[in-house]
């Protein structure tokens, strides 16, 4: 199976170089635990800016992580390789990026809730935290690598890709960060989860097209 | 029709299509304006509520009409310029996106003077203001992608992608800040912009509307021209141009 | 449509003209290559050899012009095109992180055919049956090199793209690329190399194109 062998080269990879892989980690947990010292140790006022401040965080680790998804496959030619392939590359795109998400996104929602309770979260919510960012975070993966494919080509890349994507992950942030708060003041949160489960799903069908086509325009000069 | 199409998306024959329109639509722009300020700042009565300072809206909302209008224009055109290669349809994304980009500024400066008598701040995060910031944002991104690559092709279907993207984004964008906006109680003082609005007040907007679009027009036209120049420097028509006294 | 015996192997390019920047790299360029025959690219560093290459495997994008494989235009069946070609770039496309053993297994995997390859022969062909389990970050230039080339050997694809295929090989390494593309050529298929190095391939046709004139 063509695809599954890919799956497995990206395991195998991840695997190999574990230090890069938790690096988006360590800056989550990192920034999360900047905000009490920039602002105050008092547990009402954490309290309150938790869901922002954690969703904040999980975005900007987020797309730091996605800036070198396919760095090193470009580099060395393994993105042309690829292209020449008879596997369809929107499928090869959407399985990078879940393997990515499962070695990077996952951990960072694991450790969420013990980052959520030094910030005063209530314990009652963890389970509603997991699930926001559950489902949010893979949507953040999605767009991020379509500013990846896009920036792929481009030497100074770094600043670039947080300039075009930050924007359009608005929505994953308000309604993220609100189904966090809602849970919290232990209101229902099933509005902004159902939301975020439809642009999973919109992310999961669209994004795709949108990262092959990205990689084939960078690697066409 | 097709071939009509066809013999427009060449770029010397749209070069000098809009040699010959541009002056009539900037001219026409113009006089539209002129009568437009003239109707809003002078016949139309002051707001009962507001007074004088409601004025404002002959530019504000122009402006933020034309800013959406503009990323429209932009994913048309990105979408013909990635199907059907058409190197024309690059063009006009590249000459309407600073446009674009101006008129969301504009929108946002006269939002925020506005907003100094009515809510006695100049920023206030309300819900049309948040989308069009965001909406400034992603015009920045399509010019920081667009002048980012060495080859100037790459560069624009690169930033045609972003543009598609952006273009089902923004949808999702706006709806979502409205909600956000009405969970958190948001001031909305901003008189709504249609029926509810006395004739008075709304013949001379319309007539703004009116003009803002022909400004548009007359100088997207006129940018283009300069991004086709500068696309098709090296072709042999480019340089019989200049060569022409 | 599937290139069969009854159909003859040809490559035919046809004013073909590509710029990058402001730069043309080539107009009207227009050549015929036929099944057992070569095209060895030439010309000064800077004039466009990878990029023509990169295009002609349909990576890079032309300007103009067209490219037909078998007679066909590689537009109408692009499966079918990536099927027939064979694509050794600048870039390895080795992954630094695994041994070249795992980059042929991936490669395999990557094959149009189904047909199982054996891994082993060709370790051994190319010369790295000692190195088959250490990372290719571990290895030379040269060798990565080689674990690339390995890629070629994996089963028969009628068309290669090499560019500049000598870069970092030892002379055993060369003689290995001239009796692979031998070989190759022997058996009916069809080559284009750029490199600045001559490659001596008689008896076999090569033809010699030079870029740079052009512009």
């Amino acid at each position: 199976m063509k695809l599954a062998a890919l799956v497995r080269r990206d395991l195998l990879l991840a695997y190999r170089r574990r230090g890069d892989v938790a690096t988006p980690v360590i800056f989550f947990v990192m920034v999360t635990a900047l905000f009490p010292l920039a602002l105050s140790p008092e547990p009402a006022l954490l309290r309150t800016l938790a869901p922002g401040v954690i969703w904040v965080a999980a975005l900007l680790a987020g797309l730091i992580g996605q800036g070198s998804l396919f760095k090193s496959d470009y580099e060395d030619g393994t993105l042309e390789q690829l292209l020449l392939s008879p596997v369809s590359l929107e499928l090869v795109a959407l399985l990078r990026v879940l393997t990515h998400w499962l070695v990077t996104g996952l951990p960072l929602v694991i450790l969420s809730p013990l980052m959520a309770m030094l910030l005063f979260y209530p314990a009652s919510a963890m389970g509603m935290l997991i699930a926001s960012l559950l489902l949010g975070t893979p949507v953040l993966s999605l767009l991020g690598a379509v500013g990846a494919a896009l920036t792929v080509g481009l030497r100074r890349s770094g600043l670039l890709l947080p300039i075009l994507i930050l924007p359009l992950t608005v929505p994953v942030l308000i309604f993220g960060a609100r189904a966090t708060a809602l849970a919290s003041q232990g209101e229902p949160v099933a509005a902004p989860l159902y939301l975020l489960a439809a642009m999973l799903v919109l992310a999961l069908t669209l994004a795709p097209f949108a990262i092959a086509a990205g990689l084939r325009v960078s690697l066409e000069s | 029709m097709f071939t009509w199409f066809h013999k427009l998306a060449s770029p010397p024959y749209f070069y000098l299509l809009a040699e010959r329109l541009v002056p009539w639509f900037a001219w026409a722009s113009l006089l539209i304006i002129l009568a437009g300020l003239y109707g809003g700042l002078w016949l139309a009565p002051p707001d009962y509520q507001q007074g004088d300072g409601f004025r404002i809206i002959y530019i504000h909302v122009p402006s933020a009409w034309m800013s959406m209008f503009a990323y429209a224009v932009m994913a048309v055109a990105a979408a013909i310029g990635l199907i059907w290669r058409m190197k024309l349809a690059h063009a006009v994304s590249a000459a309407a996106a600073p446009l674009g980009a101006s008129f969301a500024f504009l929108a946002l400066v006269t939002g925020s003077l506005w907003g100094k008598p009515m809510w006695g701040t100049y920023w206030v995060w309300d819900a049309r203001l948040t989308s069009e910031l965001i909406l400034l944002f992603l015009y920045v991104g399509y010019i920081a992608l667009n002048q980012a690559f060495e080859d100037q092709r790459t560069g624009d279907r690169a930033s045609a992608i972003l543009t598609l993207v952006g273009s089902v984004n923004l949808p999702i964008i706006h709806y979502s800040v409205q909600w956000w906006n009405t969970l958190h109680q948001g001031p909305t003082v901003f008189v709504g912009t249609g029926s509810d609005i006395a004739p008075g007040m709304l013949v001379p907007l319309l007539v703004m509307i009116a003009g803002f679009m022909l400004y548009f027009a007359a100088f997207v036209m006129k940018r283009i021209q300069v991004e086709v120049l500068r696309r098709e420097r090296n072709t042999n028509w480019v340089q019989e141009l200049i060569d022409k006294p | 449509m599937t290139a069969s015996a009854t159909v003859p192997l040809s490559l035919s390019v046809q004013q073909l003209e590509i710029w990058r920047g402001d730069r043309c790299l080539c107009r009207d360029l227009t050549f015929q290559l036929a099944a057992g025959a070569a095209i060895h690219v030439q010309g000064p560093n800077g004039c466009g050899k990878t990029t023509l290459i990169r295009v002609l495997t349909g990576l890079g994008r032309a300007d103009d012009g067209e490219v037909r494989w078998c007679g066909y235009l590689r537009e109408e069946d692009k499966a079918d095109y990536r099927a027939a070609i064979a694509y050794v770039g600048h870039g390895n496309g080795v992954k630094l992180g695994l041994t070249p053993r795992e980059n042929i297994e991936v490669a395999i995997a990557l094959l149009a055919q189904s047909t199982p390859v054996a891994v082993d022969p060709v370790l051994v062909r190319v010369g790295l049956e000692r190195q088959a389990d250490l990372p290719c970050g571990m290895l030379s230039m040269g060798q990565r090199r080689r674990t690339a080339l390995a890629r070629l050997l994996l089963g028969y694809v009628p068309l290669w793209f090499l560019d500049e295929p000598l870069t970092s090989l030892d002379t055993a390494g060369v003689s290995l690329i001239t009796g692979m593309l031998k070989q190759h050529l022997a058996g009916g298929g069809l080559a284009v190399f750029a490199s600045h190095q001559p490659l001596d391939l008689r008896p076999f046709p090569v033809q010699s194109l030079i870029l740079g004139a052009a512009a």
